[in-house]
């Protein structure tokens, strides 16, 4: 059944104070509305619980990219759009830009915002492994105060996330130290535009003398949460690229994975394609040295 | 959390759209793409997924290309809406509308409003597209008729006269 918008209400503060003021008012009757690529597409279908919508697609401080030496602050209503056009984020944090222009086509980037992918929590979503592999931190925000958590903490389960009833993300911080990596994204969808994932890898690897330094590796589409591959990260941490060691990080991948089947595919297949995802990093990796 | 359905009211809304100055009275949650089509009468805007996948619903908001689906009408307060309509009078309009009759560029024509605003989009902010940028420029706008490609075609010819003259 179609929604009846008599039946909903959508305020516009226009400022940030008064958002938090309204959400604290009645913790967990307001959803707040950025872009609405998420929130309209349930309304319409009549399957969005929150009667009470809250507007901050026009609040100021949500909508910037603050750079620091050391990082770079992404307010939580930045569109994809601002993401990939974004000097610093396309040139240091490759991984979100290339998540970015992944995400929908042209008028949903146009709209779509960082903080509603992540509040959003779907474990497909294109951005969160890349958050999850730059180590990214989120600030909340509420009229008690503001709080950092850190991004691997963040989501606690399908859909769930540490966020409390009245807080709201201000931002997503991302630590400027990755620039010397070697970085990889790989989405395997049905189409390649606007195509929700059934698997999508980023990854960023550190090499020298054939021997691998330092790897990272997250993988979105196959758990409950954007997923950190510390197992096979340990078995390939300071070995020299090798098809046996390559055999070895496609045996833990499949280990340490929990996908499952659904609409978009099978338990069996994403299995088959995250582990053939790592090999095809690894073999970039390797690459990289030889063709440097 | 489920809170408990209360009527809203209805409020005064005013934006430009294609140049002139519009007040209606709606519901802020109603959808852009029905006060656009049932307010306001613009019926060039057409509605067909419902849920920002296909870009029927084109519209230029604020000079972004957006699914006007997806837009509450409460956020287009004070904007600036370019609709199929409002393509009319732009510079672009004769040699995309020419390329697209020549190429075949539409058939039953659902969707071709918002091919055209996609394409607006797109040249405006690169003249010079190559055959990887209309794709992409276009890829949030599904056809089920032309198969794509006479529709690439035309926006390619479209941006080369352009830029030849």
């Amino acid at each position: 059944m179609r929604a009846d918008p008599s039946e909903y209400k959508l305020v516009s503060p226009g400022n940030l104070q008064d958002v938090l003021s309204l959400m604290a008012s009645e913790p967990a009757q307001w959803l707040p509305i950025a872009g609405g690529t998420d929130v309209m597409v349930l309304y319409s279908a009549g399957k969005l619980p929150n009667r009470k919508l809250i507007n901050i697609w026009n609040i100021p401080e949500l909508r910037q990219i603050a750079a620091f030496p050391d990082r770079i602050r992404v307010g939580a209503a930045c569109t994809y759009t601002e993401l990939r056009q974004h000097e610093i984020v396309s040139g240091e944090f490759p991984l979100l830009a290339t998540a970015a222009s992944w995400t929908g086509g042209i008028a949903n980037q146009n709209r779509g915002t960082l903080g509603g992918n992540i509040a959003n929590a779907s474990p497909a979503a294109d951005s969160l492994p890349a958050l999850l592999v730059y180590d990214a931190e989120v600030t909340l925000i509420s009229v008690r105060g503001e709080r950092r958590v850190a991004y691997r903490h963040f989501h606690t389960g399908y859909k769930q996330t540490a966020m409390a009833p009245d807080e709201l993300i201000r931002d997503i911080s991302l630590p400027r130290r990755f620039s010397g990596y070697i970085s990889y994204a790989r989405k395997v969808g049905a189409r390649n535009a606007q195509a929700i994932s059934k698997v999508c890898l980023a990854a960023l690897g550190k090499i020298s003398n054939g021997t691998i330094r330092d790897v990272r590796l997250t993988m979105g589409s196959v758990a409950p949460v954007p997923l950190r591959l510390k197992e096979t990260e340990q078995v390939l941490t300071g070995n020299k690229i090798e098809p046996s060691l390559i055999a070895a990080a496609r045996k833990t991948v499949t280990k340490e994975i929990q996908p499952i089947d659904d609409i978009r595919s099978t338990a069996r297949y994403r299995a088959a394609v995250a582990s053939n995802l790592v090999a095809e990093f690894l073999e970039k990796l390797a690459a990289s040295e030889t063709n440097a | 959390m489920n809170s408990s359905p209360e009527t809203s009211a209805k409020c005064e809304i005013s934006f430009s759209v294609n140049a002139e100055v519009k007040s209606v009275f709606v519901y802020p949650m109603e959808r852009l793409l029905d006060v656009l089509r049932n307010d306001l009468g613009l019926t060039g805007t057409k509605e067909g997924c419902g849920e920002g996948e296909c870009g029927s619903c084109s519209v230029l908001l604020d000079g972004m290309l957006v699914n006007s689906c997806l837009v509450p009408v409460g956020q287009a307060n004070g904007a600036n809406i370019i609709t199929i309509e409002g393509i009319s009078t732009h510079v672009l309009m004769k040699p995309l509308q020419e390329a697209f009759l020549e190429c075949g560029g539409a058939q039953c024509g659902i969707c071709t409003p918002g091919m055209i605003l996609a394409a607006v989009h797109l040249l405006e902010k690169k003249p010079e597209p190559d055959l990887a940028d209309i794709r992409e420029g276009l890829a949030g706008n599904l056809c089920r008729c032309t198969g794509y490609m006479q529709i690439f075609e035309a926006v390619t010819t479209a941006a080369r006269r352009r830029v030849a003259k």
